[in-house]
């Protein structure tokens, strides 16, 4: 074992690092916003919107993220430049990066994992509740913010730690399309100092560390929101 | 529609097409998923009993491998397991004498695979065994059985229908991280898929096809499972929840 290189690219280390937290909070702050509407809409929506809905969560919950990222990338990404205009459009930069791919990618998957434990979140609050609602005369949409979201959202709040490390888990995948977060960065180091161990098991520690304080954090958050009576 | 006609000419069964390259991608996707499911599965069920009634030492080990497994990206086991795994069986086989061997694509991916299959497993069927009610192995052991009667008598067909949920979710886990085998190059139905978007530019079109041919192997695992759990749960629609 040898260690001589962490000094050295510590900085990129960091950088990797504060990317792979970048990826994965703009991930899961888009994909919950995503979630709510798919989950909302597959309880109490029209069939017109709860089917696509139920398509979209069941398509990509049925296909690896690998492949969903490659399309994206490669697939999209192929495509785009053909498209007459876009190259001097405000968006090109953005089209031309890998990075809003990856987020892209990772934010769909997260939705439709989400989505669906969303589903189940607003079909378990308890009917008493939304009918004490109807009942002291809230509109829908008073209904929804002040008594069903609040109540779905205590459900999710235990589920979300773990879809948090799952996403987490998922990043390093970004890698391949050339998105250098942490893993990117420990994969460049093993080609350029010929260690294969070391790097790994330095960025498996990374991970460790990531993983702990979303634990701890959910947990922090977890003791300060009022339990969900049942 | 010449273009979509030249298209299907690309997905021919013959040495031009990719039809047949990806029908073997598929078949060496479905054959890790299988492996490293049954490992899996083994490691699993070895691993709950020793989380029941190992001593300290063993459910401290086991504690460390499923946290651990559990923490670090898949990508990152396989690469340290692939790697590691690889030389540390060549050493062991050169210090006992033998010449080092050559672990073929497919044995590793099972093993690493199976052993991250394994820690997940090891919960679920853990949980399953702990959520068993007392009663029924009490009424066992009234019954005069064995340990081993009363295992496969009671626990095995009480436990099945418990952990039925999450080993189908750990199947559709390990048929979609077989993908994960394509970073490190091993043939499977994704690098098949890049190899051939790659070479005839048809991007879009070949990643669109993995995708459906995963998400057919996806619903009809989630019809198989339904299957079984209906099977597996006659008679106690009502108890137990």
């Amino acid at each position: 074992m040898e260690w001589y290189w962490v000094g050295e690219y510590a900085p990129k280390l960091l950088a990797g690092t504060w990317l792979t937290i970048q990826l994965l909070v703009m991930a899961i702050f888009f994909g919950m916003l995503l979630a709510i509407p798919l989950g909302l809409v597959q309880v109490t929506g029209p069939r017109i919107l709860s089917l696509p809905a139920k398509a979209f969560c069941t398509a990509f919950r049925g296909t690896p993220l690998l492949i969903q990222l490659w399309l994206l990338y490669y697939g999209l990404g192929s495509i785009f430049p053909y498209i007459d205009g876009i190259r001097t459009s405000f968006f090109w930069p953005y089209l031309r990066d890998a990075f809003p791919y990856a987020v892209v990618a990772f934010t769909l998957s997260v939705a439709a994992y989400e989505g669906e434990i969303m589903r189940g979140a607003f079909k378990n609050v308890p009917k008493g509740e939304l009918e004490a609602g109807i009942a002291s005369g809230m509109s829908r949409f008073q209904l929804l913010r002040r008594i069903w979201l609040p109540r779905a959202l205590q459900n999710v709040l235990p589920t979300l730690a773990g879809e948090m490390v799952l996403t987490l888990k998922a990043t390093p995948l970004a890698a391949t399309i050339t998105v250098y977060e942490i893993f990117g960065v420990g994969t460049i180091i093993r080609q350029e100092t010929y260690r294969i161990y070391e790097p790994l098991l330095l960025i498996a520690g990374v991970y460790i560390c990531l993983t702990g304080v979303i634990v701890l954090l959910f947990h922090w958050l977890e003791v300060r929101v009022p339990k969900a009576s049942g | 529609m010449d273009a979509f006609l030249a298209f299907l000419n690309i997905l021919k069964f013959s040495d031009m097409g990719w039809g047949d390259n990806l029908f073997y991608g598929l078949l060496a996707t479905l054959q890790i998923a299988f492996g490293a499911y049954f490992l899996g599965t083994a490691i699993g069920f070895s691993g709950a009993l020793g989380k029941i009634n190992g001593g300290p030492v063993t459910r401290f080990l086991l504690g460390t491998y499923t946290t651990l497994v559990r923490a670090v990206p898949e990508l990152v086991l396989i690469l340290l397991l692939y790697y590691a795994g690889s030389a540390l069986l060549n050493e062991l086989l050169m210090s006992l004498g033998y010449k080092p061997i050559d672990i073929s694509g497919l044995v590793a991916g099972i093993v690493v695979l199976g052993v991250v299959q394994g820690a997940y497993s090891t919960e679920v069927i853990r949980g399953a065994l702990q959520a068993i009610p007392r009663g029924q192995l009490e009424a066992g052991r009234a019954f005069g059985m064995s340990r081993f009667t009363l295992f496969r008598r009671i626990t095995i067909p009480a436990m099945i229908p418990l952990a039925l949920p999450g080993m189908s979710n750990l199947w559709l886990i390990v048929t979609k991280d077989t993908a994960l085998l394509a970073v490190v190059g091993f043939q499977e139905l994704t690098l098949t898929t890049r190899v051939a978007a790659g070479t005839t530019r048809y991007y879009l079109e070949f990643f669109l096809i993995a995708a459906a041919i995963y998400l057919t192997v996806t619903l009809i695992s989630n019809l198989g499972f339904k299957w079984l759990e209906r099977r597996s749960t006659r008679g106690m629609t009502s108890l137990g929840h």
